[in-house]
């Protein structure tokens, strides 16, 4: 009892469930992503947290280096990951459509080595901050929240609800559920597979560089800040089942708040320990993943 | 009557090489590339069927550290403390890979899986950083006159482990080979094509799976523990997690997959240019007007991309296949 007095009904471990709550919205938005180019494509983008990283980059030279307003530096920082997305697509993705997906894991993980070492090359391997602080406001009489957090928070949500209404009631989205349904079937329809590839994979990228901004609104950048994230991002797709967005959605917020709960009692990395040891045991007993639907 | 003189002649070249004076930088750069040959050729015995593991770099954690907690924290003397932690290491890819083949967890998913257990085990290493120094890493305390000691099994001579080095290197293209002719390898071969239809003809799949997973986890586990007595520094960074797992697949996918001498060439090809790259930074520096850190890595990952799409079988595997073997179908 002392122990649950003590450390469960306590104001930081409240604290600490609004944190991961709201580290969840960043990883959620990530992995929406992620799983509509699984969805679509049918490839799985180890490089997606690198992406990540660029707009990080983008939205940091152009905010401090060039002095932007963040605004606009945010939607240059969405504008270059998603145009990278589609370049990613034509230059690489394009070549391992079909192949085994054991090739298509290590063609996106050359480019993973690839968008690190070019950033290291270019950009150095120093911890570069944006400089923005949005401070922190109060939740009740002891609890306090970071702006920035809940913004990111808010923000992702949004995102989150608008793909949603898009791929619900557009056409374009229609269309996108309908070939991740079924590949070959819409390409006797007459639609223009190639051309969906590049728009889900511009908007993969988009989510990429919005989640982006977000983090870089909580976090530095340096070359491997994607290895910190981007793990997580794959565990939660595949937990939530690959392709599954609703359960990689899901996902994302059972995985965040492990990490913070394990952080909360231990170190933060007992927390990604905690986190990926139930991702291992979720997949012996659900394999298909965790909020699969049966079929 | 002549592949085995050559063979003899090749064994007796690389015998000497510590015996003719040659410096002991290259010496050096030869033994690296050897453990790490021996390392990719232990993951190359059940990459090779398709069982594409991004766990190796936590096996391989597993090896170095525990030789090392157990020689400083114990007392252990290697010669125990390294089979303790291939022991350790098999009990590892037995708790990942019994689920893992029991519930057909294969593909992607069985990569991402193992991927998992290198995230798990870096962590735990950064995370325990009152016993394992975190990522700043950790060294084995020296013992013995002058550091030359057999109880520790350290050696300050380049030349002693330049031969440890490639005794283990040679046992591990034996083994490699022994796997070739086995058995095992058509029963692999028949549940890399189709696991349902090996099951029906009676393959034992999960048995078979295992079997090469711990035989594989143990060899990348003793490369650890060689890394680790010959360096006798081991860090997150060097001998385990992501990066390294993703490191040992590259380098084979590199060299070859499907050949006995692929995981040697790849090490070759990716130590050879690290270290090319490495010397002439300064020079490169000057030509480039800003210092080339991670240039290596850059033209790995262009390579690694390059290989996927136009050389899935490595540069040994498309060489002997072009040049050795025509028109054998």
């Amino acid at each position: 009892m002392e122990f649950l007095s003590e450390y469960v009904f306590s104001v930081f471990f409240v604290e600490t469930l609004l944190n991961g709550l709201l580290y969840g919205g960043v990883l959620a938005l990530l992995s929406l992503g992620l799983n509509l180019i699984f969805g679509v494509i049918d490839v799985v983008w180890i490089c997606y947290a690198e992406l990540v990283m660029l707009g990080m980059y983008t939205i940091y030279f152009m905010h401090v280096f060039y002095g932007l307003p963040l605004i606009p530096a945010a939607l240059i920082a969405v504008l270059v990951v998603a145009v990278l997305g589609v370049v990613l697509h034509k230059v690489v993705i394009n070549h391992v459509l079909g192949k085994a997906p054991i090739n298509q894991l290590l063609a996106t993980g050359g480019v993973l080595f690839f968008l690190q070492s070019i950033a290291t090359l270019f950009f150095g391997v120093e911890f570069l901050s944006l400089g923005v602080s949005l401070g922190s406001f109060q939740l009740s009489e002891d609890i306090y929240m970071s702006t920035s957090q809940f913004v990111a928070f808010l923000v992702a949500a949004g995102a989150v609800v608008a793909m949603y209404l898009f791929l619900s009631r557009s056409y374009m989205g229609a269309a996108i559920r309908a070939i991740s349904q079924d590949r070959d079937i819409m390409i006797l329809m007459g639609v223009d597979a190639n051309r969906l590839y590049g728009i889900t994979s511009a908007i993969g990228g988009g989510l990429a560089g919005l989640a982006a901004c977000l983090l870089s609104l909580q976090f530095d950048v340096h070359p491997f800040v994607g290895i910190s994230f981007g793990p997580i991002v794959f565990m939660i797709c595949v937990m939530g089942g690959l392709g599954n967005m609703v359960g990689g959605f899901l996902a994302a917020f059972v995985f965040a708040e492990l990490i913070a709960i394990g952080g909360y009692f231990a170190d933060l990395e007992w927390g990604t320990v905690l986190a990926f040891c139930v991702f291992v045991i979720t997949m012996f007993i659900r394999p298909e993943g965790l909020f699969a639907r049966k079929s | 009557m002549n592949r085995i003189l050559l063979m003899i002649l090749a064994a007796a070249a690389l015998v000497a090489v510590p015996f003719i004076g040659v410096p002991p930088y290259w010496l050096h750069i030869m033994i690296v590339i050897l453990i790490w040959s021996f390392a990719y050729t232990g993951w190359s015995v059940m990459g090779r069927f398709g069982l594409v593991s991004l766990g190796h770099g936590a096996f391989m954690g597993i090896g170095a550290y525990g030789t090392a907690l157990l020689w400083n924290h114990a007392g252990l003397t290697p010669w125990i403390g390294i089979p303790i932690s291939l022991l350790l290491a098999a009990a590892f890819a037995l708790l990942i890979g019994y689920p893992c083949f029991k519930y057909r967890i294969i593909g992607h998913y069985f990569a991402l899986v193992t991927l998992a257990l290198s995230v798990i085990i870096g962590q735990v290493i950064v995370a325990t950083r009152d016993h394992t120094g975190g990522s700043l890493g950790y060294t084995p305390e020296p013992h013995g006159g002058e550091g030359f000691s057999i109880y520790a099994l350290q050696f300050p001579e380049k030349a002693h482990f330049y031969l440890i080095a490639l005794g283990a290197w040679v046992i591990g293209l034996i083994i490699w080979r022994a796997v070739d002719r086995s058995m095992a390898r058509y029963a692999l071969e028949a549940i890399s094509e189709d696991e349902d239809a090996s099951a029906a003809v009676g393959v034992q799949v999960t048995k078979e799976k295992l079997k090469i997973t711990v035989l594989s986890a143990v060899m990348t586990a003793f490369a650890g523990a060689m890394y680790c007595q010959y360096q006798l520094f081991v860090s997150p960074d060097t001998v385990a997690g992501v990066g390294i797992s993703l490191q040992i697949v590259f380098a084979v996918v590199a060299g070859g997959i499907y050949t006995q001498f692929g995981p040697t060439v790849g090490a070759i090809i990716t130590i050879v240019l690290a270290e090319v790259l490495r010397i002439n930074i300064g020079e490169l520096e000057h030509l480039l007007g800003f210092r080339p850190f991670g240039l290596d890595n850059t033209i790995y990952g262009i390579m690694l991309v390059l290989f996927i799409i136009f050389l899935p079988k490595g540069v040994l595997g498309t060489f002997l296949e072009k040049y050795l073997r025509p028109a054998k179908a």
